[in-house]
């Protein structure tokens, strides 16, 4: 990887300036001011980003720290075989899947739709303050979150207070700790964080659209609806459509945080993803291999994804990412 | 943004609306004043804990105003000392991660800015391909420590110092600048430096504004690093850490009310004056609250960079 885009930029360089190299070297002793203010941080990405890489060796050794590299039992395709015949990663993988896929629909979904109803908003202040107060959520942190969840949550918070009051039940109900409850509680969760702050870029979109389309309609006589539908819906849709693409390939990301410090003994079965999976496995049981085995197979999939998503879009002839 | 709206709305002086269109107005106000509700109750139930007294709060029925006024939570957390030190911590690396982030952004977001620079492209390509390709948790984790950099403060700024979305943003701010400015200043005889600090960075103010904001936040709220790297260096813990703690020995009990027993029999005898549960509350403010004094104030930034780096990043 490194390699190839050593070559395709210094190549890009050199037939821009026929010249070649000699020129190439001038213009970087010219221009020494800028090496000195990026080249510095070139290295910092190298160590910090690039060099990580070589860690995925790991996870086809029989990895024993105490050994050099050169040392170490190679192990071929091991623990990959491993990986897919255990029934404990299949859950996680399952979970993971479940939850970025409802985080996809849901997320889209809440956002879109309160971006419309925030554009149907005519009085300015009433407009900013429901912004305003949307965004919170997503500045706090998750643990802070996860702490409001748990709160609001437990046998005598707030949902099973009114739940109570309004004698739908006659026990507090323990929601942490019923298994099949983590996705919906993880979705609804998610899109309290993050619903408002989504919206900002289908709120921008939205001011884009020519206003001289909205007064058309509405002398052709279409209402509210027909309006969002027709006019405002089409008007962000090269702006979902790159989103989406964005979102498809980080559909092996299912977030680390919320399952982590919601998740518990109890509900583990649906909150346990494969970001917790390698964490478990690498930091506390100290299996890098295989751990590392299972963090490369989730980017090697996303990157796939990925590229998936935005041929399909390239075809359907919309926006894409590259 | 908001601006923008405002011009657009405020020409188009409607016709007397029909019914169909009121009933919409009052369904779509009714369900925004709603999702307001959900989303400040829990802040204002919490705020309103952390101010009532702590063995008075056990009774329940506490929702948006204390009871019993006082300010002993706030005290008995502050006086803790773990707690005083991880709030110092904390303070010393949003400061100093913020202000190491926003700089070294801005300086490579600048060269990547200038169209002639011989090394913009490789430059922007390797910054760019970071943000599909990365090591994973284990591999960083032997890099960090390999690196030495376990059980040191310095973990918390050096692998996020420059983050690819921030550069994305400022470079196309740099680009939107007007060209006359930074040309005028290169005939002026201004070299390359003096053109960076005295023209290119008061000009990005806003934007800087911006990624200051992203970085403070994220440092603030950062508890994972501290987890992985410095959990058996009490004295590079850090608020949210100490917060989450906490969080992790309730969620065993699965009772907020018996929430963060360990936290509170480390403690001392005073222990009966505050309870688990208060203290949770309190931090849970004190955790937040620099957040939420901070980012309505930013909101104009944030917007326009989110509007920017959300579809080009």
């Amino acid at each position: 990887m490194e390699n190839n885009t050593v070559s395709a930029a210094s190549s890009s360089a050199r037939s821009k300036k026929p010249a070649g190299l000699p020129r190439f070297f001038r213009l970087l002793f010219q221009q020494r001011a800028l090496v000195v203010m990026s080249v510095p941080f070139l290295i910092w990405l190298f160590i910090f980003k690039y060099l990580p890489l070589w860690g995925w060796t790991i996870a086809f050794q029989k990895y024993k720290p105490a050994l050099g590299f050169w040392d170490q039992e190679w192990a071929g395709f091991e623990h990959f075989r491993f990986l897919f015949a255990d029934e404990r990663f299949l859950r996680v993988l399952r979970n993971t899947l479940a939850m970025s896929g409802i985080n996809l629909v849901l997320g889209f979904v809440t956002a879109i739709v309160l971006a419309l109803l925030l554009n149907e908003v005519r009085k300015v202040m009433f407009k900013r303050i429901v912004q305003t107060i949307s965004y919170l959520p997503h500045f706090i942190s998750w643990v802070v979150a996860a702490g409001i969840i748990q709160s609001t949550l437990s046998p005598d918070g707030i949902i099973n207070e009114l739940l109570e009051k309004s004698n739908f039940i006659q026990e507090g109900i323990l929601f942490l700790g019923i298994p099949e409850y983590f996705w919906g509680i993880f979705g609804a969760g998610t899109v309290w964080k993050d619903v408002g702050w989504n919206t900002i870029v289908y709120l921008a979109a939205m001011t884009m659209i020519d206003p001289a389309q909205y007064e058309a309609a509405e002398m052709d006589g279409a209402g509210r609806f027909k309006r969002m539908w027709h006019i405002t819906l089409p008007g962000i849709k090269p702006v979902i459509v790159v989103l989406l693409i964005m979102n498809i390939g980080y559909l092996m990301e299912s977030g680390f945080e919320p399952q982590y410090l919601l998740g518990n003994g109890m509900n583990i079965d649906y909150s346990e993803n494969l970001d917790i999976f390698v964490l478990k496995y690498g930091i506390a049981q100290g299996n890098f291999s295989l751990s590392i085995a299972a963090g490369m197979f989730k980017t090697v999939v996303s990157f796939i994804l990925l590229f998936i998503a935005n041929n399909i879009s390239k075809r359907l002839g919309e926006a894409r990412l590259y | 943004m908001a601006e923008l709206a405002v011009k657009t709305k405020k020409p188009k002086q409607r016709r007397p609306t029909s019914l169909g269109d009121r009933i919409f107005d009052y369904a779509n106000y009714t369900f925004l004043t709603l999702l307001m509700v959900v989303t400040l109750y829990p802040f204002l139930n919490t705020l309103a804990v952390s101010l009532n007294d702590a063995n008075d709060s056990i009774r329940g029925g506490i929702y948006v105003w204390p009871r019993e006024w006082t300010l002993d939570n706030y005290k008995y957390v502050l006086a803790e000392a773990t707690i005083f030190h991880a709030t110092m911590i904390s303070i010393l690396r949003t400061v100093i991660g913020t202000i190491a982030t926003v700089f070294c952004s801005a300086m490579v977001a600048y060269t990547i800015s200038r169209q002639d620079y011989v090394l913009r492209k490789f430059v922007t390509v390797a910054f760019i391909l970071t943000m599909y390709i990365n090591g994973g948790l284990i591999p960083n984790f032997l890099l960090i420590r390999d690196l030495g950099l376990i059980d040191s403060f310095w973990v918390y700024i050096w692998p996020g110092l420059i983050g690819v979305f921030n550069l994305i943003i400022i470079r196309s701010f740099i680009e939107g600048l007007p060209e006359s400015i930074l040309e005028s200043a290169r005939i002026d005889g201004a070299g390359e430096y003096r053109n960076f600090f005295s023209i290119v960075l008061p000009l990005c103010t806003p934007v800087l504004a911006t990624v200051a904001l992203f970085t403070g936040v994220y440092q603030w709220n950062q508890w994972f690093d501290v987890f992985l790297y410095n959990s058996s260096n009490i004295d590079l813990s850090t608020l949210q850490y100490e917060l989450q703690k906490i969080l992790q020995n309730s969620n065993a009990s699965m009772s907020a009310k018996s929430a963060g027993d360990a936290f509170a029999s480390a403690g001392n005898q005073d222990a009966n004056a505050v309870t688990p549960f208060s203290i949770r509350a309190t931090m849970t403010i004190a955790a937040s609250l620099p957040i939420i004094m901070v980012y309505p104030f930013l909101q104009k930034y944030f917007v326009k960079g989110m509007t920017v780096g959300g579809v080009k990043g």
